[in-house]
């Protein structure tokens, strides 16, 4: 057995509770497994995602923090050979329980992925088509205020705004990420999961996202996974720390960053890694 | 990345240095406010002085604890580096000139035991300049202004002038009069706080040079 090992099983209880910001707890995982076949890919993951708050999920390649991610708006099930027991409530309600509606789950929990991936469409059309199929517009100016809503609130409308009919193709790579947030912001979603959201951008792009994702928080609960240590302690309020699949650690960011609980995510945190 | 154009990083950058204000505007006014009960023989005053040192204590620990989490979560760089250095450094100093009026005060309480020893020029002269100086330095480091930064450190050798001064002339009152030796010596207790508020002060410009062009002044390492 590793060091690394031994550390982590001398280590008590899995954490459980990251609400220690007193904040309403918008997402409640407990006893999580999920396999990729016979493979354990997630193992007894327990915690709490506190509403209107950034959670971070980091740690190294392979550490399971984007399958995990995933399995909060149940974008796993479309992998096949996949499996997954435990329990993850938002609101309140089982997410995995029967006779849940998987699509209006992914409306109320976005995701952004890493590649921004806008439709081969105009830029209008990019937000507009989740509106319109989802019926959440009742006429032509409703689905025009709409649009216009969740540019801003992506801080994107005002390099966009003359040019709504042009491809979303020809923005730039940082430009298409915050259509993609705007894409996600207009069926209006509670939870807005993001995987490494500005891991393919430039550093000024980068800035951009990160200052959206704070001004984002006031009305969503965002969870973010990042391979960018530093991007986590200067975006999220909380940082869950992920190591061969378990959850080693969570807790206030600017505590897992200055004094963490465990060796493990002291040794992660300062490099001192791999 | 500089992190300096982040607006929220910038906010809580200015957060920082109007906190270091605050605390910088509490240690000027309690050091004055222990040299005016000395002179004017207050003793209300000279308790007041006494018993609140809570205020500042409570900025010192707050302000070093944004230093820590600003410096681990966002890395910054450059002139946000420095500047995150410097309010570290800034803010013990005026912890320390917070401390040194207690430690006036503390020395006043002794003196205004006995009958006055002379008239006081020298020292209220000397807490002029320091409180000036103070003042000078934190002007400096709200505006990043160098010029300012090194007049508060010409102004130092006067105060170190005075020292000697008060020194010298309470030690003839000393030598004359034995009786007089007691508060003498808390006067030159006083003018030695005095001048160590010049040194912190001197410290603080030091720092904003350091801030403001990377350039370290310190023991005369120009």
């Amino acid at each position: 057995m590793s060091t690394l090992e031994a550390a982590l099983q001398a280590r008590p209880e899995p954490p459980a509770s990251a609400s220690q910001a007193g904040q309403a707890c918008k997402v409640v995982v407990r006893g999580l497994n999920f396999y990729y076949g016979s493979k354990r890919a997630l193992e007894n993951i327990s915690i709490e995602i506190p509403a209107n708050l950034v959670t971070a999920f980091i740690g190294p390649s392979g550490c399971g923090k984007s399958t995990f991610l995933r399995t909060l708006n149940r974008m796993n099930d479309i992998i096949p050979g996949t499996r997954v027991d435990g329990e993850v409530k938002i609101d309140g309600r089982d997410i995995y329980a029967g006779g849940l509606d998987v699509v209006a789950l992914r409306r109320r929990v976005g995701m952004v992925f890493q590649k921004s991936n806008p439709f081969p469409k105009s830029i209008f059309e990019n937000i507009a088509y989740g509106v319109r199929i989802n019926g959440m517009a009742r006429s032509r100016a409703d689905l025009q205020e709409r649009v216009e809503e969740s540019l801003r609130q992506a801080a994107i409308w005002e390099e966009v705004k003359d040019r709504l009919h042009e491809s979303a193709l020809a923005l730039s790579g940082g430009q298409q990420q915050r259509l993609c947030i705007a894409r996600a912001l207009a069926v209006k979603p509670d939870v807005l999961l993001m995987d490494e959201p500005a891991s393919a951008l430039d550093p000024i792009a980068t800035q951009r996202i990160e200052e959206l994702i704070y001004q984002l928080k006031s009305d969503y609960t965002i969870v973010i996974v990042t391979h960018n240590m530093q991007q986590a302690a200067r975006v999220s309020d909380l940082t869950a720390f992920f190591w061969l699949g378990r959850l080693v650690e969570v807790g206030p960011t600017d505590r897992i960053f200055t004094n963490p609980g465990q060796k493990l995510t002291e040794d992660y945190v300062t490099g001192r890694f791999g | 990345m500089a992190p300096g154009n982040v607006p929220h990083f910038q906010e809580e950058l200015d957060q920082l240095k109007s906190r270091l204000l605050e605390m910088g505007g509490l240690a000027e006014d309690r050091m004055s406010a222990s040299v005016r009960a000395l002179v004017d023989r207050d003793h209300g005053l000279v308790e007041k002085v006494l018993a609140g040192d809570t205020p500042i204590n409570q900025l010192h620990i707050e302000i070093d604890g944004r230093c820590v989490r600003l410096l681990a979560l966002h890395q910054p760089m450059a002139v946000d580096l420095r500047m995150i250095l410097s309010a570290v450094k800034i803010n013990t100093d005026l912890e320390r000139v917070g401390d040194l009026a207690i430690n006036i005060a503390e020395a006043a309480l002794r003196y205004l035991a006995h009958p006055p020893v002379k008239e006081l020029i020298d020292i209220p002269r000397m807490a002029d300049i320091a409180q000036g100086m103070l003042r000078d330095a934190l002007d400096a480091f709200v505006r990043r202004d160098t010029q300012l930064a090194q007049q508060v450190l010409d102004a130092d050798d006067t105060l170190d002038a005075l020292k000697t001064q008060v020194f010298r002339e309470l030690l003839t009152y000393m030598l004359q009069d034995p009786h007089t030796i007691e508060p003498s010596l808390d006067l030159i207790l006083v003018s030695r706080h005095l001048e160590r508020v010049g040194d912190h002060a001197t410290n603080i410009a030091e720092d904003v040079i350091f801030m403001v062009s990377a350039r370290d002044v310190r023991h005369h390492a120009h």
